[in-house]
């Protein structure tokens, strides 16, 4: 009944764009195609060999389409055994107004499902251009979630504020209480430092002062560069280093003033995935994707892996489609996410619950929700903003 | 969360650990007259419980009559999956070696290693045990090993992460489960060739086939279910529901499963329910659940049907469940992350 055809890494130039197809299986009758298009960014900065070669926790370790094209790849009995079929295109976009024409282009195109790894701007250009699903697969920012929700917009990715969440939950558990916080200038650390205030009022916790930090080798602005006298002065239990760029957070360990841990973006770090991950079958998941692409499998990797997950169970789930049955389905198909448990997107924002992985960088040392917390319906909906919260106003 | 609860009190752990680590023979000169006349008295009779587990090299030898740790067994490395051959050794996989384990359990030692292809994780043998049919984790694969030679007869691609393998009491059919696919994968052993794909629950684990053949049962991890197949169509044919009060759905995670040899009656441990349920194999219903370690994974009856061992993944311990009375009655430290349970009497 069915030919299997092996993923075909061509690459066609088509008007300036680049198209990567993939076909996991496709039976005979083609009618029940599921395609889906990624729209990336094109000359992605974050993957800058430079940039790449750093390996900061928290940030993209490769193209997107590595963990995509590994879960289209073991999807391959699934959809076989249900005759179904994925089949996968890329195309790059510059701007947000490119990504919009690129999203319009493959829903005239028949798209099923758009994916996306773009910035805030490109993603919402994208989920307005068009009437399709749209899984955000590489962006965090709360106001995805929030005050800029979309009525089709998911998001594989935890939330910044799951993040945020799930470390302070844990330093609940340790009773770390007192917290010392160190910004970065750039907009993006202001608004993350926001999301983390939040997260210690929240669960309780007590903010002891927060100072900005700046890289530099300048004696006159030692104050604001020196991590001994940036953390001097105050008693606190632990410091919580908000750095988006990295640099500053990595070397803060062991250099403070008191022998007291970092969290945040240096030292123990809230991620969605962990190579080192040893519960629930995630060795399997990290070794077949080390297999196929020869890096270790972040935490990005782990959301685009997931997006290819999400194909495979509307996929598999509405065999024959057509697209507006696939639409219909993502929001109510589980996948699997190796992480112990059946994932589902929140019906009031559209994020995929998840579990979070507490990391040094070398090993899992914890998870959250933290063991004891209750919640009245998921205890994973302690971990991001809530259904009571209505911070997103889009009906889906 | 309320219900995880761990009934191995930390100071027994602790003594049980010191245990293990002594090698066997010398626990065994060093017994009291008490222990030894134990052992060769009824206890003998009542015979030993081999758990496996995941970080150790070794398998953990608990004494049924005292209930208690009487030694260690060397093996070989991550030892997953255990079961008897039809001429009562037991036989171990062993991921990270790539090979299983053959041990005699009359001196304890090993006779010697078959190659089982890379990651293996679960198996079985030909009614005439002449032949393991073993899942290759890493690999996708369900390969046939000649038993004697170590030499791998078939290799047969099947969905990502096999996991149970299960043959059918005449020889003729094997079920492999991938717990990525969600499929049962039935494979006719005679022409090495996948006759069907049986869609079931998220991630499907383990399987136990009624005394009648009639009926194959598939524990779903992901699906807090049973799925029953029948064997003469191979279509889904029920689905057992798993409830524990106290527990969400996402909390019950079916594993382990095995049935009485009258096939009246089914054991299901519930992994991070921390329970394991009795289920009425007529009516699938559940009669009893009973609160055990924690994530319950494997489990293993005693030849009287009287005692059930439940494999505690996460507290590293056995909890001995008395099947009568429906009641946990011991937990016993294992080895670190322990697996799969076998007993000989």
């Amino acid at each position: 009944m069915f030919r299997m055809t092996f993923c075909m890494r061509q690459r066609h130039v088509l008007n300036g764009l680049t198209l990567m197809l993939c076909a996991a299986i496709a039976p005979v009758a083609a009618a029940g195609t599921l395609k889906a298009t990624l729209i990336v960014p094109a000359d992605d900065p974050r993957l800058e060999r430079s940039r790449l070669e750093r390996a900061y926790l928290g940030h993209t370790g490769g193209p997107a389409t590595d963990g995509l094209q590994v879960a289209l790849d073991e999807g391959k009995f699934e959809l076989g055994a249900a005759g179904a079929a994925v089949t996968l295109s890329v195309v790059n976009a510059a701007t947000p107004e490119a990504a919009r024409a690129a999203a319009q282009a493959a829903e005239k195109a028949g798209a099923s499902v758009l994916l996306t790894d773009l910035g805030t701007d490109a993603t919402l250009a994208v989920a307005d251009a068009v009437k399709l699903p749209v899984l955000n697969l590489g962006d965090s920012a709360d106001r995805l979630r929030q005050q800029d929700c979309r009525p089709r917009l998911f998001h594989l990715l935890p939330s910044e504020r799951m993040r945020a969440d799930a470390l302070a939950q844990t330093l609940v558990s340790r009773k770390w209480s007192k917290l010392l916080m160190l910004v970065g200038s750039s907009p993006q650390d202001q608004l993350r430092a926001a999301t983390a205030q939040a997260s210690i009022k929240r669960y309780g916790l007590q903010l002891v002062a927060t100072k900005p930090f700046k890289l530099s080798a300048d004696p006159r602005e030692r104050d604001l560069a020196n991590p001994l006298l940036l953390t001097a002065g105050a008693t606190y239990d632990a410091v919580w280093v908000v750095d988006s760029d990295g640099e500053f957070a990595r070397s803060l360990p062991y250099r403070i003033v008191l022998p007291r841990p970092v969290v945040g973006d240096g030292g123990l770090v809230a991620l969605a995935w962990h190579a080192q991950f040893e519960r629930y079958g995630a060795p399997q998941v990290s070794r077949r994707f080390a297999k196929a692409t020869k890096r270790p499998m972040t935490d990005h990797d782990w959301a685009a892996w997931m997006g290819g997950k999400a194909l495979i169970a509307i996929a598999t789930s509405e065999p024959k489609g057509p697209n507006a049955a696939w639409a219909q389905a993502v929001a109510k198909t589980p996948v699997d996410g190796s992480k112990g448990g059946n994932l589902s997107f929140r019906p009031w924002d559209g994020q995929l619950r998840q579990p979070m992985l507490l990391t040094d960088g070398q090993g899992v040392i914890s998870q959250a929700p933290i063991e004891g917390l209750l919640h009245p319906t998921d205890v994973l909906d302690t971990l991001g903003a809530d259904a009571p919260e209505k911070l997103c106003k889009a009906t889906r | 969360m309320t219900f995880s609860m761990n009934l191995s009190p930390a100071v027994p752990a602790k003594a049980g650990i010191q245990h293990r680590r002594t090698s066997w023979i010398p626990a065994f000169a060093g017994m009291t007259a008490w222990a030894l006349a134990a052992l060769c008295g009824p206890a003998h009779a009542q015979g030993t419980a081999y758990v496996s587990s995941e970080k150790d090299d070794a398998l953990t030898m608990i004494d049924l009559a005292t209930l208690t740790v009487k030694g260690t067994v060397p093996t070989c490395k991550r030892g997953r999956h255990i079961q008897l051959t039809p001429d009562r050794k037991i036989m171990v996989a062993c991921t990270d070696s790539n090979a299983a384990d053959l041990i005699d359990p009359a001196t304890g030692k090993s006779l010697r290693r078959i190659p089982l292809g890379d990651e293996p994780e679960a198996f079985d043998l030909s009614p005439d045990g002449k032949t393991i049919y073993v899942s290759n984790e890493d690999e996708a694969e369900t390969s046939f090993i000649d038993a004697a030679s170590g030499k791998t007869l078939q290799s047969i691609k099947v969905g990502q992460e096999p996991e149970g393998v299960k043959v059918s009491a005449d020889g003729k059919t094997l079920y492999v489960t991938s717990e990525v696919a969600s499929l049962v994968h039935v494979i006719d052993v005679a022409t090495a060739k996948i006759t069907k794909n049986v869609k079931v629950g998220k991630r499907p684990r383990r399987m136990a086939i009624t005394p009648d053949g009639k009926e194959l049962w598939v524990t779903n991890e992901l699906d807090a279910s049973v799925s029953i197949v029948a064997t003469a169509t191979h279509t889904v044919v029920g689905t057992l529901k798993f409830e524990v009060k106290g527990a969400r759905a996402q909390d019950i995670t079916p594993v382990g499963i095995l049935m009485t040899r009258d096939g009246k009656r089914a054991f299901v441990a519930l992994g991070k329910a921390n329970h394991v349920a009795f289920v009425d194999v007529a009516s699938r219903k559940v009669s009893n659940l009973v609160l055990v370690g924690k994530r319950a994974w494997n489990v293993a009856l005693d030849k009287a049907e009287a005692k059930l061992l439940v494999v505690n993944g996460l507290s590293d311990d056995v909890t001995v469940v008395d099947v009568p009375g429906a009641k946990a009655i011991k937990s016993i430290p294992v080895g670190r992350v322990p697996y799969g349970v076998a007993i000989v009497e």
